[in-house]
């Protein structure tokens, strides 16, 4: 079971959280092009290493943050707020 | 030609590629041993109770070939089709199953609605009155389970007589791309010249297709499985609640299958967390309180291939030469014999087989999403 230190409660453990997909993932402009668009909408940064996503602390606080996390081994590396730049980690792979 | 993946959709492409289309050059490389990744991890459930007529075909088509296997591959895949029953626990969930159980019939599909008492004759074990009530349910009476690594034994062994060379313990690291045309691949044990490659890694796609230079929709997740100690025979269908997020069956040594949601999560690891394992025991120990009194005897998961509208993504890539085959998320193991045929015939003509049309990746672009996501059966 994934223990999240959530940056406002602290850590708690993973039935109190809901997964949100990958972080920093940005609006295309509505002049791009469909393939654009449609990567936008549907590709998913699916790395088998260091993965920087978003969590939301549904039976807590309520609030969303940016976790860094490896898909192998399931450490948490970093956990950062809305907005702010994801931090350059060393891939464990 | 090179097929990537040892599973059963890998080998089943090369049984085909050889049997069927004479291609004696074949390759499958396996990074592991085969049957040893998402073949070897699930619940053998084989069923065609699909929605859309374009899934329906093809997932039909697939049981049909299920039904033939034992004598095609001359390997006793020990299909038993006991029929797979799928639970209603509201009124409204129940309309909505009508629409879906008909659709299916419009398909040319078999499936019959169930009352509740149908049910209970069905499996006198069943708990109707649970905390979500059974209110009624559907089945596909030629749905059922097979043995999972005879499937992938049987497809191993006939690739293996019609000439297909089979090489485990073989990573594969890297593509030889020229032209954007596939020239080969390099792998842990040398490299290997071909002009037409088959990808169908299921969790490891995004890693592969990483390496080709391309991005692909997919999640990979774990999908846990487990079974409990042996019991004598008690329950002879399959059963599937989508509310509560649990299946169950029983397999021919006597253990109890149990299946749930994904951890819903990224994860490579192949392994599930406890979570999701406590929610799927406490759905079907409400079904079936008196499996409370069973060990469990293990537990394990594989690595899904999740997709925004968990329909399976097969046929042409943007790299001339390369073959894609992933996507099956939590229901691959149905489509090993339909996909391996596919796939043959997609790779020997440099066109999808006609099941497989509107499989491509490039419906995303279109917006021609195929959305199964009720007739996967458990969320992820």
């Amino acid at each position: 079971m994934l223990q999240i230190p959530c940056p406002y409660c602290g850590v708690r453990d993973e039935p109190e959280f809901t997964f949100g997909g990958p972080a920093h993932v940005t609006r295309p402009p509505l002049s791009s092009s469909d393939a654009e668009w449609a990567s936008y909408l549907f590709d998913r940064t699916n790395p088998k290493g260091v993965h920087h996503e978003r969590w939301l602390h549904a039976y807590g606080c309520g609030r969303w943050f940016n976790v860094a996390r490896n898909t192998i081994s399931h450490e948490i590396l970093a956990v950062y707020r809305m907005g702010v730049q994801k931090p350059e980690l060393e891939s464990h792979e | 030609m090179i097929v990537i993946g040892g599973g059963g959709h890998g080998l089943a492409t090369a049984y085909y590629l050889a049997k069927k289309h004479h291609v004696r050059d074949v390759a499958v490389l396996e990074r592991g041993w085969i049957g040893g990744g998402n073949s070897g991890r699930n619940t053998q459930v084989t069923r065609s109770n699909y929605f859309y007529p374009v899934s329906s075909s093809f997932y039909d088509h697939s049981l049909t070939l299920y039904e033939g296997l034992s004598r095609e591959l001359n390997f006793n895949v020990m299909l038993s089709q006991r029929g797979l029953v799928s639970l209603a626990h509201s009124e409204h969930e129940l309309e909505i199953m009508r629409r879906w159980a008909n659709a299916i019939r419009m398909n040319g599909v078999d499936s019959e609605m169930l009352t509740p008492a149908q049910i209970k004759k069905l499996a006198p074990r069943i708990n109707l009155r649970s905390r979500y009530p059974v209110v009624g349910g559907f089945i596909q009476p030629r749905a059922g389970i097979s043995r999972h690594d005879a499937v992938v034994w049987g497809f191993a062994r006939g690739a293996s007589a019609h000439g297909a060379d089979i090489i485990q313990g073989c990573e594969v690291l890297g593509f030889d791309i020229t032209g954007n045309r596939v020239r080969g691949v390099r792998t842990s044990r040398g490299a290997i010249a071909a002009d037409r490659v088959v990808m169908s890694v299921a969790g490891h796609s995004s890693v592969l297709a990483g390496m080709a230079g391309f991005s692909l929709p997919i999640t990979t997740m774990a999908l846990q499985a487990m079974v409990t100690e042996p019991l004598k025979p008690l329950l002879d269908v399959v059963m599937i609640s989508a509310t509560i997020h649990a299946y169950v069956s029983q397999s021919d040594r006597g253990e109890i299958v149990i299946g749930g949601g994904a951890d819903v999560y990224n994860s490579y690891a192949q392994r599930g967390a406890l979570p999701t394992m406590r929610s799927t025991l406490a759905a079907v120990l409400q079904l079936f309180p008196s499996f409370s009194r069973l060990r469990l005897m293990r537990q394990w998961a594989g690595m899904v291939d999740v997709t925004p509208d968990t329909t399976p993504i097969m046929g042409l890539t943007p790299v001339e030469g390369l073959y894609i085959n992933c996507g099956w998320g939590t229901g691959g193991y149905k489509a090993i014999p339909a996909g391996g045929e596919t796939m043959a015939y997609t790779v020997i003509h440099n066109r999808p087989h006609p099941l497989i049309e509107r499989f491509g990746m490039e419906r995303f672009a279109r917006g021609a999403l195929i959305d199964e996501g009720a007739a996967a059966g458990v969320a992820h």
